[in-house]
């Protein structure tokens, strides 16, 4: 694709043009939040699958705090189900407000022996204000515990997380023996504001080696028409 | 203990605790008229004790108040305090150790002591027994004291053998009635109408005759023949030693009283300072603490505190503290300040951080729970753990984060199990269900939702030990819709199943 130079200057630099993908490591920041509807669990479940793929074999416990409207919505943790690596070390918060929910993220994030801090909350809450979601980061980055922030039916208002996600869940493969029943869990998800990667838009799907990404014709369609920019770096990875 | 230096138990049977008690607090000068103890019960009040005087006008212990009164109009009541009693034989048998290392009580009014090895010291048992009775006696307290091998024949001696009695391994217990077998009185009257009186008449009987008669008691107390291995020692009987504790305690009386709360916070701090002093002291850390303030006007106000985990850093008991004193009325001010700990536990010593950078590397994991349990609650902050069932809402508890976890049998993965599972199962409208019974389209919280593609039955039938016979059981099957929503549904009875009206349908879990 060739661009007029003074758009091609508009672009992002190299070193953030590096598109996410399933894997990434150390490059990944602490706070990001991902957006999802409380009719399905896709929003825990990518936030898991995210600290999964980032985190492997990480032995410590980790923080589940979920607010009380989000506990009432999508119900609460259920180990048998949880990925098998992790369900020795859940910890689970069952905050009555907001204001408790992000206390208890808070000092989550303050203590040196968690793994990650999954939080849960719902709507727009007031307590939820830009400067306490530049509390949360601030927090996150000085002690290096990373932080998913799902928000169950919220628009996105304004937030200070390095990474925002909007998913919802997809149909799944079929799986090998029983094409009948619902495979491995897919989810679509919509990267729309980070400080290090271009948004874009994914399929990831958990299978038994971990978060890979599934290219479908439709997800690289859409790409090629909402970022004219960046369609080239799609493709290249698909 | 080899087997040549057998065991030497001394008994003591404090045979009048309850009047003894009664009379040291009263006096001497009350207890020369009849008095009873009274415990009230479902059918008014009844005699616990009597005194001598209460005894010789008829008053037995057992028999109800209104009859004694019959028998003798001039008897007097007070109440009885078996609390306090066990209070007081629990101190008893501390200062019962002066006899030998090792002490336990035998409620409601008994004690044992382990005095092997130990009688040389006195001068021999005899005199051992005769310093017993004369201690007790100048305390007040009507004793009887027994000499043995096993504990089981020391309690024997004390209750239906002579005074004062040193039982040796090559003597014989034959003599005694079968009631010195501490045995129910269910048993003692099945024993009398079997005609067998003493404890010799037992050891006439094949031992192999006794197991089959009682083969079904497992208690002691209701089986003859353990009660018979245990007083000549064949079969050990574990007792538990009563051991002092002190509580750490600090405190503070202040010279002006104080109603300012900075001023408070700066008290607290040096109390947990001292606190933690001694806790070092001792090797000990506090998991649960009881912040006591005495008030001017005479009240005194209680806070307690449980840590996650046994500590001894002043400032994270100050910090703590701290947010349960938002609520505090000082009133004329508080004058004294006291902190104890009643549950702690050992803690060894620590190399004191050297590296200052730790204090940026965030708290530990149980400080962490304390503050959060401390705003939220305890019952905010809890983990999951497995527990044995197959239905899926009982199959985890939920406990306090830092318990140890139960070992469990190992959750075998033949079924996939949702990410999370809704307190209550939440029902489903079926729209139109296909011919085997599965949902093809569903209504749930408004929204209608066409199953693309299930998984399933997995048939869960009811736990029948455990719920009513109209439990039903339920179908599950795994689900995921046209917009590729995975859920975990299920049909609550089957048709014709003689427990209800036709099947419900029910959503429980969401899957990733």
């Amino acid at each position: 694709m060739i661009l007029p130079a003074s758009i091609a200057d508009l672009t992002l630099p190299a070193v953030q043009v590096a598109h996410w993908h399933p894997g990434l490591r150390e490059a990944v920041p602490r706070h990001s939040e991902v957006f999802a509807s409380s009719l399905e669990g896709s929003g825990a479940a990518l936030a898991l699958a995210f600290a999964g793929d980032q985190l492997a074999a990480d032995q410590r416990p980790w923080l589940w705090v979920q607010d009380k409207s989000a506990l009432r919505l999508t119900g609460r943790p259920y180990r048998p189900g949880l990925p098998r690596e992790l369900r020795h070390g859940l910890i689970h918060v069952a905050a009555k407000t907001p204001e408790d929910a992000l206390f208890a993220l808070e000092e989550g994030l303050r203590c040196r022996d968690f793994a990650f801090v999954i939080g849960e909350l719902t709507g727009n809450p007031k307590a939820l204000s830009f400067t306490a979601s530049r509390r949360l980061s601030l927090a996150a980055e000085k002690h290096g515990v990373p932080l998913w922030l799902v928000r169950l039916d919220a628009s996105r208002d304004l937030g200070s997380a390095r990474m925002r996600w909007e998913t919802r869940a997809t149909s799944s493969l079929p799986p090998r023996w029983n094409p009948q029943a619902p495979g491995a869990p897919a989810w679509h998800a919509e990267l729309f504001r980070a400080r290090t990667h271009p948004p874009g838009e994914w399929i990831l799907c958990e299978e038994s080696e971990g978060l890979v990404h599934r290219p479908s014709t439709k997800s690289v369609r859409t790409c090629l028409e909402k970022m004219p920019v960046q369609a080239e770096l799609v493709e290249a990875h698909a | 203990m080899s087997a040549r230096t057998p065991r030497r138990i001394l008994a003591i049977w404090l045979a009048r605790l309850a009047i003894d008690r009664w009379r040291l607090a009263a006096g001497e000068g009350a207890d020369s008229a009849p008095l009873a103890l009274i415990t009230e019960t479902a059918h008014g009040p009844r005699i616990a004790a009597a005194n001598a005087a209460g005894l010789e006008a008829g008053a037995c212990p057992g028999m109800m108040l209104a009859d004694a009164r019959a028998l003798c109009p001039a008897l007097a009541v007070a109440p009885s305090d078996p609390a306090g009693d066990l209070a007081f034989l629990e101190s008893v048998a501390l200062w019962a150790q002066r006899w030998g290392p090792w002490s336990a009580i035998d409620p409601p009014d008994g004690l044992i002591v382990d005095v092997t090895g130990a009688a040389h010291l006195f001068g021999g048992e005899a005199r051992l027994l005769a310093d017993a009775r004369a201690l007790l006696a100048r305390r007040g307290l009507t004793a009887r004291l027994a000499i043995a091998p096993t504990a089981g024949a020391a309690w024997a001696l004390t209750h239906h053998g002579p005074e004062s009695a040193i039982f040796h391994p090559d003597d014989s217990l034959d003599q005694l009635p079968v009631a010195a077998l501490r045995l129910d009185p269910d048993i003692l009257l099945l024993l009398r109408r079997l005609g067998l009186r003493q404890i010799g008449d037992l050891s006439g009987i094949a031992r192999d005759a006794l197991a089959r008669r009682f083969r079904t008691a497992r208690a002691p107390a209701a089986n003859p023949l353990v009660r018979l291995d245990q007083l000549l020692g064949r079969v050990p009987e574990p007792l538990l030693p009563v051991v002092a504790h002190d509580m750490p305690l600090v405190q503070r009386r202040l010279m002006e009283p104080i109603r300012h709360r900075a001023l408070l916070d700066r008290v607290l701090g040096d109390l947990a300072e001292d606190m933690a002093r001694v806790l070092e002291g001792l090797g000990l850390g506090t998991r649960r603490l009881e912040l006591g303030l005495w008030k001017v006007d005479g009240e005194v106000l209680l806070r307690r505190l449980e840590m996650a985990a046994a500590s001894r850093d002043s400032a994270h008991i100050a910090g703590l503290f701290a947010r349960k004193l938002d609520d505090l009325d000082a009133g004329f001010g508080i004058e004294q300040v006291r902190l104890r700990s009643p549950w702690t536990e050992p803690m060894p010593l620590l190399q004191s951080d050297l590296e200052a950078a730790a204090e940026m590397h965030g708290t530990s994991l149980a400080a962490c729970i304390d503050r959060l349990t401390v705003r939220l609650g305890t019952e905010a902050v809890r983990r999951p753990v497995p527990h044995a069932s197959h239905i899926p809402e009982r199959a985890q508890r939920w406990q306090a984060p830092l318990q140890p976890e139960a070992t469990s049998q190992g959750e075998l993965a033949f079924h996939a199990r949702p990410l999370k599972l809704l307190d209550r199962a939440e029902p489903i409208a079926v729209l139109y269900a296909s011919p085997d019974g599965l949902p093809r389209r569903f209504r749930w919280r408004g929204q209608v939702h066409e199953v693309a593609r299930a998984e399933g039955p997995e048939r869960i039938a009811p736990e029948w030990w455990r719920e009513r016979s109209s439990v039903r059981l339920r179908d599950y099957y795994r689900i995921e819709d046209d917009a590729g929503r995975r859920y975990w549904i299920y049909r609550a009875g089957l048709a014709g199943d003689g427990r209800g009206g036709m099947p419900e349908w029910f959503l429980q879990g969401l899957c990733g």
